[in-house]
C-alpha cells in the first residue's frame, strides 16, 4: 500500500512520500476491521467524539466574545446572548453539548459495563476512558463557573470546599485553589484558563491514547467474543467488516439522529426544564444570597446524593471519591470467564440491575431536598452503588455463566 | 407617554392614591367582594405567548409607562425592543426613548440609585432577566398577589413574596385588596381575597394588563426566542432528511454484509 502511494504523480504522491497519509488512514479505516454485531450501544463512542468537536467549536467563538472577570463574566455572556450575532446559538450549543456529552458518555460506560469491554485486553482502554470521564467533569464544573451566575458561585464555593476534607492540609489546599479567601474573580481567571486551554489539551490527549489503544486490541461487541481471528478461506476475518465505509455510514446515521435531538434542544427547550441550564444561574453570583436548594448540574447528582447521605462532610467528601475511582478497578474486580450480560447468570444481573437502579435512583434523590425519606432513600442507593462493586471479585466468580458462542449473533 | 423626570414620584403618588381613597371612604368596594372557598394562588399560570405581538407591544407600554421609573432594562436597547416588537421608529423616538437619550442607548431608569436605596431600602432589580431567574408565571404571581398591609412601611405586602420592598404601583388598576387568612394548625394560610377598592380595570382587564406585561418581559428575558423556535423547525427538518439519506445509505452499504 505505501509504495503504490507514494509511485502516484502529482500533489498526494509528493506528500505520501513525506508523510504516510494514507497508509495511516488505510490501516486505520480500510483495513480496521470491527466485528459486525455492533448494536445501538455502539453508536455512543463515536457520538462523543462528535459532541467533542461540537464543544471545541462552539467554545472557540464563545471564548472571542466572553469577557473573563468577576465584574464583566455575566454581563458578557449576556452581551452574547443578544448582542453577538448567533451568540444564543453558540451559547445553547455549548450548554447543551455540555449535559449531552455526559449523556453520550455515561451511556458509553454503561455499554462497557454491559458487555464487559473493561475486561482483558481492553484494561488500560477502559482506564484511558475514565481518565477522559475525571476530565470531562473537572472541566465541565469548571465551565459551569464561567458564566458567573449565583449558582455558578455557590456551585464552585461546595465543590471546592470538599477539599477541606483533606487531612492537615485541608484548609490552606481550599485557599490555594480558590487563589483567594473566598470564591472569587482569581477562582473565576483560573478555572477560565484550565477551562479553555490546560483541560481541552489533556482531554484531546486522553481521547487520542483512548483510540490508539482501541485500535490496537479492536472493539468487543455484544457477544463478547473474540472471534475476528478467525478467518475465511481468503484470509478475511469471518465476523469482522472494514470500518470504513461499514462503520462509517453508520456512525453517520447516528450522527443524524443525535444531531436532530440535539437540535431540538438548543432550538426548543434549551434549559431543559432548568435541568440544562438554572434558573438561579440567570442572577448574578452574589456572596450574599444562598440559592435554596443548591443543586448541581444533572450529571453530578448521583455523587451529590452520596454526598449529602453520609451524616460526616470528610467522610463523605472520600466516599464520593471512592464511588468515582471505583470504575477503575473493574478490570480486576471481574471474576468472570464471560464478558457479555448476555451469557452471564442470574446472580451478575441482579447486581447489574440493582446498580442500575441505584444509578438512576441517585440522580434522581441529588435532585430533591436532603430530608426525610429521600436521605434514607439516597443511603439504600449508595449501598447498593457499592455493593456492585465491592461485591464484584465473589459473586462474578459463583455466578452461573451460560456457554459463549463461538461466532457472534448478528441477523442482517 | 414617559416623564423621566417625574415618573417617579408620579408613580409613587398615583400608588399611594388608593390607599389615600380608602382612608377617606373606608365602605367603598366592601360589597364587591363575595368569597367563594379558598383561592389557589400558587396555581395561577401567566399563559403569556410570544406569537402575540399586540400583547407584547401592550407589554412595552405597561412597562414604560408603569415599571421603567424604578425598574431598568439594562441588556435591551431601544432600537432592539423595537425592531423585535415592530414599533415605528416614529413612536419610538416620541413615545419610548427619554429625551437625551438615544434609540441604540439601554433602556435605564431615571431614578438614581441613591434615591431608591433611600426610598425603598433597596435598588428595585434590573428587570432583563426576571423571567429567567424567577419564571413568568412568578411575575405573573407577583404582580397580581398585593394586598394591603399597614404594619408594613409601604402599606402593602405580597403573597409570592413575603415582605417586598416594592410598593402596590398597580392599585389604581387592579384595586386594592385584603387579604383573608385563616389558621391552619400553627400557621397563617391564604384564603382569599376580599376588593377593598375597586381599580380602573375589571378583573379580566387586570389580568390582561399583566399577562401583556409579563409577556414583554418574558421577550426580553431571551429575545432570541422570537427567531430561535422558528429558525429550529427549519434545522431539525433539514436533519431529518439528512438522517433519512444517511439511513438508505447505510442500508445499501450493509446489504453485502451477512
Amino acid at each position: 500500500m505505501a509504495n503504490e502511494v507514494a509511485q502516484k504523480p502529482g500533489l498526494w504522491g509528493w506528500i505520501n512520500r513525506r508523510l504516510p497519509v494514507e497508509t495511516f488512514m488505510s490501516s486505520q479505516l480500510l483495513e480496521y476491521y470491527a466485528q459486525k454485531n455492533f448494536n445501538f450501544w455502539y453508536f455512543f463512542g463515536s457520538l462523543a467524539l462528535l459532541v467533542l468537536v461540537i464543544q471545541l467549536l462552539s467554545g472557540i467563538f464563545l471564548a472571542m466574545f466572553y469577557k473573563v472577570g468577576a465584574a464583566s463574566s455575566f454581563d458578557s455572556v449576556e452581551f452574547i446572548m443578544r448582542e453577538v450575532n448567533y451568540g444564543w446559538l453558540l451559547r445553547y450549543l455549548h450548554s447543551t453539548g455540555a449535559s449531552a456529552f455526559f449523556l453520550v458518555i455515561y451511556l458509553h460506560m454503561y455499554r462497557g459495563l454491559m458487555y464487559g469491554s473493561y475486561k482483558a485486553p481492553r484494561e488500560l482502554l477502559w482506564l484511558f476512558g475514565m481518565m477522559i470521564y475525571l476530565s470531562l467533569m473537572a472541566e465541565a464544573f469548571m465551565g459551569y463557573v464561567l458564566p458567573w451566575g449565583n449558582m455558578s458561585f455557590w456551585a464552585a464555593t461546595v465543590i471546592i470546599n470538599l477539599f477541606g476534607a483533606v487531612p492537615v492540609v485541608g484548609p490552606t489546599l481550599v485557599e490555594w485553589i480558590r487563589g483567594d479567601y473566598g470564591v472569587a474573580d482569581a477562582t473565576l481567571n483560573r478555572f477560565f484558563s484550565l477551562h479553555v486551554a490546560a483541560l481541552p489539551m489533556v482531554l484531546l490527549v486522553l481521547v487520542g491514547l483512548h483510540v490508539v489503544a482501541l485500535h490496537e486490541t479492536g472493539s468487543n461487541n455484544p457477544d463478547g467474543i473474540e472471534s475476528k481471528q478467525k478467518k475465511s478461506a481468503q484470509g478475511l476475518p469471518l465476523d469482522g467488516i472494514p470500518f470504513h465505509p461499514y462503520y462509517t455510514v453508520k456512525d453517520i446515521f447516528g450522527a443524524g439522529v443525535f444531531l436532530t435531538l440535539f437540535a431540538a434542544v438548543v432550538f426548543f427547550v434549551p434549559t431543559f426544564a432548568d435541568l440544562f441550564l438554572e434558573k438561579a444561574n440567570f442572577e448574578p453570583a452574589d456572596p450574599l444570597s444562598t440559592p435554596d436548594p443548591i443543586s448541581p448540574s444533572w450529571y453530578f447528582t448521583p455523587y451529590y446524593a452520596i454526598l449529602r447521605s453520609v451524616p460526616n462532610k470528610g467522610l463523605g467528601a472520600v466516599i464520593v471519591l471512592v464511588a468515582v475511582l471505583a470504575f477503575f478497578f473493574l478490570p480486576w474486580l471481574d471474576r468472570s470467564p464471560v464478558r457479555s450480560i448476555r451469557y452471564r447468570g442470574w446472580i451478575f444481573r441482579t447486581f447489574f440491575a440493582l446498580f442500575t437502579l441505584s444509578f438512576l435512583g441517585l440522580m434522581y434523590l441529588g435532585l430533591q431536598p436532603a430530608e426525610g425519606i429521600y436521605v434514607t432513600l439516597s443511603r439504600v442507593g449508595c449501598v447498593l452503588y457499592f455493593a456492585f462493586f465491592i461485591l464484584m471479585p465473589f459473586y462474578s466468580r459463583i455466578d452461573p455463566v451460560k456457554p459463549v458462542p463461538d461466532r457472534v449473533t448478528f441477523h442482517a | 407617554m414617559r416623564k423621566p423626570a417625574s415618573s417617579t414620584t408620579w408613580i409613587l403618588l398615583l400608588g399611594l392614591a388608593p390607599w389615600a381613597a380608602m382612608a377617606a371612604d373606608s365602605t367603598t368596594g366592601q360589597a364587591a367582594a363575595a368569597p367563594h372557598g379558598r383561592v389557589d394562588w400558587e396555581s395561577w399560570h401567566a399563559h403569556n405567548s410570544l406569537k402575540d405581538l399586540a400583547s407584547l407591544q401592550r407589554g412595552a407600554r405597561n412597562f414604560m409607562n408603569y415599571c421603567n421609573g424604578c425598574h431598568a432594562l439594562k441588556y435591551e436597547r431601544y432600537q432592539r425592543m423595537a425592531n423585535d416588537l415592530h414599533i415605528p421608529a416614529a413612536a419610538l423616538e416620541k413615545d419610548l426613548v427619554p429625551p437625551g437619550s438615544h434609540p441604540l442607548d439601554y433602556i435605564t431608569t431615571a431614578m438614581p440609585a441613591a434615591d431608591a436605596f433611600n426610598w425603598f431600602g433597596k435598588v428595585p432589580p434590573d428587570l432583563s432577566l426576571i423571567t429567567r431567574s424567577k419564571g413568568s408565571d412568578y411575575v405573573y404571581r407577583f404582580l397580581k398577589a398585593f394586598y394591603v398591609e399597614p404594619s408594613t412601611v409601604t402599606g402593602s405586602n405580597n403573597l409570592a413574596y413575603p415582605s417586598t420592598a416594592m410598593p402596590a404601583v398597580l392599585s389604581e388598576l387592579g384595586g386594592v385588596n385584603e387579604a383573608v387568612f385563616r389558621q391552619v394548625k400553627d400557621a397563617k394560610e391564604f384564603d382569599h381575597f376580599v376588593n377593598l377598592v375597586r381599580g380602573s380595570m375589571t378583573d379580566a382587564q387586570f389580568d390582561d394588563f399583566v399577562r401583556d406585561t409579563v409577556n414583554f418581559l418574558d421577550y426580553v428575558g431571551e429575545p432570541a426566542q422570537l427567531e430561535r423556535q422558528t429558525m429550529g423547525i427549519w434545522v431539525v427538518l433539514f436533519l431529518v432528511l439528512l438522517t433519512w439519506l444517511a439511513w438508505l445509505l447505510k442500508k445499501e452499504y450493509w446489504k453485502d454484509v451477512h
